[in-house]
């Protein structure tokens, strides 16, 4: 939808005229004055950093520090949604300016420059943050501020809030969907759980175990957890090798997921002889942990760079245009070019920047141009998506293998899994 | 689970012991020679590992693009290149940071603490801050295996060999050259060594290059175990530090002790009890023992 409103900026009496003339509940003369519709003071009732011409959103991410590997993509995608939306006329006819802030793989910083741009600068939205921890630091300030939040990672689950749309899978999305298949598919009945230590393995891992124990009828052999950043997992191996298990089942992550992968398969344990599915392996991990080394494993996600189907083909090609052809896309990467569809969607849906009205609009916010296929914003503000298998393949590329036949529903609070 | 199962694993378990060791060794050896033998407190030691990792990635990358017939060879080569360019670095840094700062420790530790920031933000910024991971020769890949159900990491049996011929370097090069002869004398007794004529400054400069140097090596072999990343070097420095003052700092063969005690304790643990708490346990034994024997395992006797 275009609209060149900001081209001709209306005087002051004319503003006032269309003003007048869209509040007359005339169904017709509304409809006309549809492009001119959009005045400052009718979008912007709360003081955010819009104008005629543009409208200012932040962008809360790490490019430095630790979470750098992880976030740049989420930043380009962004940016590339952001720059696709301003070349095809914006959003209510204002091109969108973006104020990069750097959370520096802090928390603290995160929350600092959350209430930075919602408090200085005024924006409209934000998309930004990764890791839980982040997450959580810049909530509470999203909820004071009344401020709105598109999260882009997979995540634990156990959260909603007014304020935040979570466009990567809740825990549930991600793991129950793999595990039925692993049962099915390749007789999976003993499962070794291994993960990082921290709140998003010990959470998923909690699901899993209820879904294979208390669903699948299923036992779980093992459950172990590494600190973040342990590189040695030979002791660990050792007790995959006496328990057998049907499915190693894991979500290892950083440095610690190299390591692990690297050592299984020194160990002689590789695709073709044990059945091994991940939740935390896309393709921006793949390049570090090598295609070698996990040929033959499984992951579990929403989406996978080599999904076939136009509009995938059409967001690779614009990726790669943009930021090289040997960059790759990972889960939460396209996670992240959703956000600022999503939000334009529901502000014109809105036809306001206010945010509780874009919140209201929320629900129900579909988007049929997602690189992952369809997605719909659910009444939790996490997304209908569909969930992917595939396996990797040596040349470190992915092929998925099965796909869930419906949209699932995404369930934060899961009953009977905590 | 038959007899000869457990055989196996118990095997392995004793090699993943003993290849936990070898990693622990490597990283602590060229800090034993900076921190032990200088008292310098170098904290961008980990940084030194990830240069080592990054020539040997980029090496790879290099003989992939354009000698691929050479892929099953370079290696040797890349840690003989990681040595030089962490050694270059070294040296360069020394001229630059260090030697202003011998008698400032605490100076020395901020410092150092600074550049290893700086460097971590330059590998990010040039090199790219996604993890890496070179291609590795085939012959170095997989397992070996002497029977059935037993596996010996080939990477492991690699990292192994290379930690014995550096240890053995570094002794015979500290114990039997006229360099080791220079650094016992310099760190016995500084004064002493510049009035009997030995040059203590390049002395000084010349270890802590070849500190460096084996810190190179240590990050071209790990890249067979891990990946490397801006701040890879900063998993090791923990450990590496650890390793060092457990041992003693002044002693080679305290270094030696430590990463033999703490990688047993580490893999035996692990085995019996889960990762974290195994951990736990680690850490626990060696502050107890620390708090017993603040100077570590093998005091240097040194006169003062």
């Amino acid at each position: 939808m275009s609209n060149d409103s900001h081209d001709n900026a209306p005087s002051l009496s004319r503003r006032r005229l269309i003003q007048g003339m869209a509040a007359l509940p005339l169904g017709g003369l509304a409809g006309a004055a549809f492009a001119q519709a959009h005045p400052t003071a009718k979008v912007n009732t709360t003081g955010l950093a819009v104008t005629d011409k543009e409208v200012v959103v932040g962008q809360l991410h790490s490019s430095t520090g630790t979470m750098a590997i992880s976030e740049t993509g989420s930043i380009q995608a962004e940016q590339l949604a952001i720059d696709q939306i301003n070349a095809a006329g914006g959003v209510l006819g204002r091109t969108i300016r973006v104020i990069k802030e750097d959370g520096a793989s802090d928390w603290p910083t995160f929350a600092e420059k959350a209430r930075k741009l919602l408090v200085n600068d005024h924006v409209a939205t934000v998309f930004g943050c990764w890791t839980s921890a982040s997450r959580k630091a810049v909530l509470p300030i999203f909820e004071k501020e009344n401020g709105l939040l598109y999260y882009p990672t997979f995540y634990e689950g156990l959260e909603q809030s007014k304020n935040v749309i979570y466009t990567g899978q809740e825990a549930t999305q991600q793991i129950l969907y793999g595990l039925d298949w692993g049962a099915k598919e390749k007789g999976a009945k003993t499962v070794f759980l291994v993960g990082s230590d921290y709140i998003w393995p010990r959470t998923s891992m909690k699901i899993a175990r209820k879904h294979i124990e208390n669903f699948q009828k299923g036992k779980v052999v093992g459950e172990e957890y590494y600190p973040l950043g342990h590189t040695n997992f030979n002791s660990l191996i050792n007790k995959i090798k006496i328990a057998k298990p049907d499915c190693i089942f894991a979500a290892v992550v950083g440095g610690s997921n190299v390591a692990f992968y690297k050592q299984l398969k020194a160990a002689g344990i590789t695709g073709n002889k044990q059945f091994l599915l991940t939740l935390s392996l896309t393709e921006d991990e793949m390049l570090g942990v090598g295609g070698e080394n996990f040929a033959g494993f499984y992951s579990s996600m929403k989406y996978f760079q080599s999904l076939d189907n136009p509009n995938n083909r059409k967001f690779v090609e614009a990726f790669k245009a943009k930021y090289g052809p040997k960059s790759v896309i990972g889960d939460v990467t396209q996670a992240g070019y959703l956000g600022p569809w999503l939000w334009k969607a529901a502000v014109e849906r809105a036809r306001s920047f206010d945010v509780d009205k874009v919140v209201a609009a929320s629900p129900g916010i579909e988007l049929p141009t997602a690189p992952e296929g369809y997605v719909k914003v659910h009444a939790n503000h996490h997304l209908w998506s569909k969930s992917r298998i595939a396996q990797g393949q040596p040349d470190g590329t992915f092929k998925v293998v099965a796909e869930s036949p419906q949209l699932i529903e995404p369930n934060p609070f899961p009953k009977g899994y905590q | 689970m038959t007899l000869s199962d457990m055989l196996n694993i118990a095997l392995m378990q004793g090699f993943a012991g003993l290849s936990l060791f070898s990693v622990l060794l490597l990283m602590g050896l060229g800090l034993a020679i900076i921190f032990g033998q200088m008292g310098v407190i170098n904290m961008a030691h980990g940084e030194f590992m990830t240069i080592g990792a990054y020539t040997i990635f980029m090496l790879s990358t290099f003989t992939e693009a354009k000698w691929p017939d050479l892929l099953p060879f370079y290696f040797p080569v890349a840690i003989l290149v990681a040595f030089a360019l962490a050694f270059i670095a070294g040296w360069v840094v020394e001229w630059a940071l260090i030697r202003h700062l011998y008698r400032r420790p605490l100076d020395t530790l901020l410092a150092t603490w600074g550049l290893s920031l700086a460097l971590q933000q330059s590998f990010r910024s040039f090199i790219g801050p996604k993890e890496v991971s070179p291609t590795l020769p085939d012959w170095m890949m997989g397992s070996w295996a002497p029977a059935e159900g037993l596996d010996i990491p080939i990477n492991g049996l690699f990292v192994m060999g290379l930690t014995l011929l550096v240890t053995g370097i570094v002794m015979l090069a500290l114990y039997r050259s006229r360099w080791g002869l220079r650094v016992r004398a310099t760190v016995s007794n500084r004064t002493m060594a510049n009035a009997i004529g030995i040059d203590t400054r390049r002395t000084d400069r010349l270890t802590f290059a070849i500190g460096c140097g084996i810190a190179g090596v240590a990050g071209a072999a790990f890249t067979t175990i891990g990946s490397t990343g801006p701040t890879s070097g900063s998993l090791y420095i923990v450990d590496a530090f650890l390793v060092v003052t457990f041992g003693g700092a002044a002693s080679l063969l305290g270094t030696v002790a430590s990463a033999f005690g703490i990688a047993q304790t580490q893999s035996i643990s692990e085995f019996f009890i889960t990762g974290s708490m195994a951990k736990v346990l680690t850490l626990s034994l060696i502050v107890l023992i620390l708090m017993i024997r603040p100077q570590g395992l093998f005091a240097a006797r040194l006169r003062h």
